[in-house]
């Protein structure tokens, strides 16, 4: 019994803090995601279709261009200090395009500058973008293998 | 000359010490705030004319212990002792402040408890006679905070609802054997640390109500008090979600915390429009509150008995990602009224 105790003193914690804490409004949330997250796409798709047509680019150009551009106005927005607060708006709006990686590298590119070009910049680079190129390079590598053998 | 202690974790304090004066600096989102006009200085911008924000947070600190003094007219070289903490790692903007202060110094870490800590710890040095005067602080910065804790500033996420604003701000007190100052220091309870295995960094009040309700239910044993013996009972950072699970706490161990006398010092500092989500938290939180609207109110005498009990949440970054839940602590003090004739 006493050694239960303590278990079903903080079940019961856990519950009663569940009650007093406030849900993520998810409605809101896919709401605001899907109207910039879609807003972000269509300027992108737009730069792409563009360039094509007026600067001359082949298709595969086009679409280096298209990403280059997303990028580099990400990196100006977090910059310049407004990235993040149209992220806090729209959540995975932002995080899920290529936007999100922009602003996974420069911001903390730009808050560990303090402590230098090496340790700091060039260190703490990867820090929020390190695991998604370490998993996401490794399942490309790994995909890739299954895919020389099994050419469905 | 002696203290004397009551119940199990209790110190009646008998020559009863003085908040000498206090001080606070707070930043341009506190200043924004309800209780502007109470703080003694708002930075006009985060930097606060440094080059990092672990800088602008040591000048913060350092200005608010200077403030205290200059405000009891003491000069730095008297202070006998200096108590304090911070947030950051080896609490270092309070370890460069007492580098600059030449006083003997004992560093404090209580996470967001550190005003009340320091404070109880000040007041047995001065009842014991120790050491007087001694200057108490606590100091927070959001930016500093943020950084080490969660994400850097401007990357882009969305906080959860139970998420807390770290206050950027930095309080000062100034203890002595004095008749006659802010307030007087009457009980300090030592608070344990208490974990109901809450997981979540996002939800500090939920990891600290427990403690808090263990450390106020202690004091009200100890002292046979109650909450209709104060005017008001403060915590230091429980915010929305954890003052209402204190509240629920106190009432499953037998005691009333009425609405008109509880409150949390992370729900009054900022503007409720300001994007804070649940609250405001930071050590600095509960040390600019009392210094800008705890300490003036009962120097006036509008309050006379206050019972300031600081929250913190104990955890680190390491110990938050290797599944370790969040041991809590809270500490309090009862601060009183000086009336005039006591020392007139």
């Amino acid at each position: 019994m006493d050694k239960n105790k303590p278990y079903s003193v903080k079940q019961a914690y856990q519950e009663l803090v569940h009650r007093f804490t406030p849900r993520s409004r998810l409605a809101q949330g896919c709401l605001r995601a899907f109207w910039v997250g879609g807003c972000i796409c269509l300027i992108g798709q737009s730069v792409t279709d563009l360039s094509h047509l007026f600067l001359d680019l082949n298709s595969s150009e086009a679409q280096t261009f298209g990403s280059v551009f997303l990028v580099f106005v990400t990196a100006l927005l977090t910059g310049i200090g407004v990235f993040d607060r149209i992220a806090r708006y729209a959540g995975a709006g932002t995080v899920v395009p290529i936007t999100g990686f922009a602003n996974a590298m420069v911001s903390p590119a730009m808050e560990f500058r303090s402590e230098g070009w090496v340790l700091g910049t060039g260190a703490k680079l990867f820090t929020i973008a390190g695991p998604v190129l370490a998993y996401g390079i490794s399942t490309s590598v790994f995909l890739g293998i299954l895919y020389y053998f099994f050419r469905w | 000359m002696k203290s004397v202690r009551i119940g199990k974790q209790t110190i009646r304090f008998l020559e009863k010490p003085v908040i000498l004066s206090s001080a606070a600096i707070v930043g341009p989102k506190e200043g924004r705030g309800p209780l502007a006009k109470g703080f003694d200085r708002i930075m006009e911008n985060a930097e606060n004319g440094q080059n990092s924000y672990e800088l602008a947070e040591h000048k913060m600190i350092l200005e608010a212990c200077h403030k205290c003094l200059e405000k009891a007219d003491v000069q730095p070289e008297t202070v006998q002792a200096f108590l304090g903490g911070d947030l950051l790692n080896q609490i270092i903007s309070t370890s460069l402040s007492a580098r600059e202060m030449k006083i003997p110094f004992l560093g404090l870490y209580g996470a967001c408890s550190t005003m009340a800590e320091s404070l109880l710890i000040g007041s047995i040095l001065c009842d014991g006679g120790y050491a007087q005067p001694v200057l108490c602080t606590a100091g927070s910065h959001y930016c500093t905070a943020e950084r080490q804790f969660r994400y850097p500033l401007e990357y882009g996420n969305q906080r959860t609802p139970a998420a807390q604003w770290t206050v950027t701000g930095a309080g000062a007190c100034l203890l002595g054997n004095k008749h006659n100052g802010l307030a007087c220091i009457t009980h300090g309870t030592m608070g344990r640390v208490i974990d109901l295995g809450i997981t979540d960094a996002n939800n500090m009040g939920a990891a600290m109500a427990p403690a808090a309700a263990d450390t106020l239910s202690e004091f009200f044993c100890d002292t046979g008090k109650t909450a209709q013996d104060f005017d008001h009972i403060f915590t230091g950072d429980l915010g929305m979600i954890g003052s209402s699970l204190l509240k629920e706490l106190m009432k499953q161990k037998g005691f009333d915390l009425p609405d008109d006398t509880y409150q949390d010092c992370g729900m009054l500092i900022f503007d409720e429009k300001d994007d804070i989500h649940a609250g405001a938290s930071g050590c600095g939180c509960s040390a600019s509150v009392l210094s800008a609207h705890i300490l003036p109110r009962l120097h006036s005498g509008e309050w006379k008995r206050v019972l300031f009990m600081a929250t913190g949440a104990l955890m680190s970054t390491t110990s938050s990602q290797q599944g370790e839940s969040i041991p809590g602590i809270a500490h309090a003090i009862l601060l009183e009224h000086i009336r005039k004739e006591d020392h007139a």
